[in-house]
């Protein structure tokens, strides 16, 4: 018998979240929790710290309608985790006062004077990098879910109480 | 005293015997024997050598790679352990562990040497069980072609020009039979005239549902020392994974039951269920095994940051991601 394989995924409006079942210890070691329904619960482009491994982090991320512009000293990665997201990139005439020293993205004063450099067109799975020192901004149509691999910074949130499994 | 050592004939089945310092590797038609100085340990040998294989491939990994409950290795780093008994609380307890520590290159050479002569034409040791022949029998040939895939690490990001390629069926990489409903298009992107090869993107889950391994994450982009290590995973990891520092896992697709130990006893810990969405912490001191009733997406999230080292070796290194 030939079987059709059926690859679930989820989103921001369809989630199925798992579990821990503990046998000894503390459930918070296990520092769970979901991605969409983070994003689900979250401001538009608020920034909230999933996952954290001393200063690095990966963040999820409510795309919906447009984003300021941010920018960053080292590169940064979107993945699109369920819905269609737009990456607008513009190439900036200065960057000298971008802190190479400096971790994190953080957010321009508006949009940033420039060459606009073009969009990338994120869809379910697609990954987008953010170059260092390029300006970004992200815009979706529908509230979507995006997982950036960052940095701790300016822009990122911590609520681990209000997102763990405890 | 009474002989237990295994009667294993190389002469009528083809295989070779392996020696490491103190020990002595050992096949037949269906098991691995381990002989140490205080007795003999047997494995199956379908296991042995997926485990073996994960240990080569990972250069050892980051702590400890459990090939079950008795036998595996330590990392350090340089230097590895080999053991039999010395994460297992009744071995230690009752005085029956026995360690002992190489050259990391030493090892690996022996245990490739191993990995090419134990595994025959048609087991893939990477591969999912209903995508392989087996491991049984006499020595038929090799599968070193198999054996002798190397992960894909990207330097910046995969597809960039100049980095690691995107997997396609022009790479040889085609869709794995469960994954035959992900999407396969590429995300559009419009560059402006001369900045085209500086925005890049690409569809990540078509790139995993083409990879043609089990439990081996790549690495796809790198933030610093930030390494990104999706990876597809069916059937049973086949090691215990020892963490020896915190471990990041994001479920993408269907679910994966992690069945955690105690890192240092075995003791049972706890279950996880995890599905498309969910992010969990391995804490430094467990060992786990993941169970994937369908192949799955996984993104696997590590530190390579030299701190991380230098903590492990000062006992610094945080026992949970996030204390809240």
């Amino acid at each position: 018998m030939s079987v059709e394989y059926k690859t679930t995924f989820a989103s921001i409006d369809n989630f199925n979240k798992g579990g821990v079942q503990m046998v000894s210890g503390n459930i918070k070691d296990y520092v769970f929790s979901n991605v969409y329904e983070v994003a689900a619960n979250a401001a538009p482009y608020e920034r909230v710290v999933v996952a954290k491994n001393l200063v690095y982090t990966l963040e999820s991320c409510r795309a919906e309608g447009e984003s300021p512009w941010y920018s960053c000293a080292h590169d940064e990665f979107a993945i699109a985790f369920d819905y269609d997201v737009e990456v607008h990139y513009i190439k900036m005439d200065d960057t000298s006062f971008i802190d190479d020293e400096k971790d994190g993205s953080f957010r321009l004063d508006g949009k940033p004077a420039g060459q606009y450099m073009g969009k990338i067109t994120l869809n379910r799975g697609h990954q987008a990098l953010l170059p260092e020192k390029v300006a970004y901004s992200f815009k979706a149509a529908k509230p979507a879910t995006l997982v950036l691999q960052a940095i701790l910074g300016d822009e990122s949130t911590e609520k681990w109480s209000d997102i763990c499994l405890t | 005293m009474t002989n237990l050592t295994a009667a294993v004939n190389n002469e009528q089945t083809g295989y070779q015997n392996f020696s490491a310092g103190s020990f002595t590797f050992r096949r037949d038609e269906y098991f691995a024997y381990i002989d140490y100085p205080d007795g003999e340990y047997v494995m199956p040998i379908d296991a042995f050598l997926k485990a073996l294989m994960r240990d080569i491939a990972w250069g050892f990994f980051y702590g400890t790679v459990n090939f079950d409950d008795v036998f595996g290795t330590t990392n350090h780093y340089g230097n590895v352990d080999m053991f039999i008994g010395s994460m297992n609380e009744e071995y230690v307890n009752n005085g029956k562990d026995f360690l002992e520590n190489f050259p990391s290159e030493q090892l690996m050479e022996i245990f490739q040497a191993m990995l090419s002569d134990w595994t025959i034409e048609g087991f893939d040791p990477f591969a999912a069980p209903q995508e392989t022949g087996t491991a049984w029998g006499p020595k038929n040939g090799n599968n070193d072609e198999a054996i002798s895939r190397t992960r894909q690490v990207a330097q910046r990001m995969i597809g960039i020009p100049g980095d690691t390629e995107v997997r396609s069926d022009d790479t040889g990489y085609t869709v794995n039979r469960h994954f035959t409903d992900v999407d396969q298009s590429q995300p559009v992107v419009d560059a402006e005239p001369g900045f085209e090869d500086q925005i890049h993107g690409f569809n990540l889950w078509a790139h995993l549902s083409r990879s043609d391994v089990t439990w081996n994450p790549s690495i796809v982009s790198i933030c610093k020392q930030s390494l990104l290590c999706p990876t597809t995973e069916e059937y049973i990891l086949p090691v215990e994974h020892g963490n020896d520092r915190v471990e990041w896992f994001v479920q993408v697709s269907d679910e994966i039951i992690w069945d955690i130990k105690d890192g240092a006893s075995s003791k049972p810990r706890a279950s996880l269920v995890m599905r498309a969405g969910d992010v969990a912490c391995m804490p430094a001191d467990i060992r786990h095994q993941g169970y994937s009733p369908k192949r799955s997406m996984l993104i696997v999230w590590e530190n390579g940051s030299p701190e991380i080292m230098e903590k492990i070796k000062d006992g610094t290194v945080p026992r949970v991601g996030v204390e809240f």
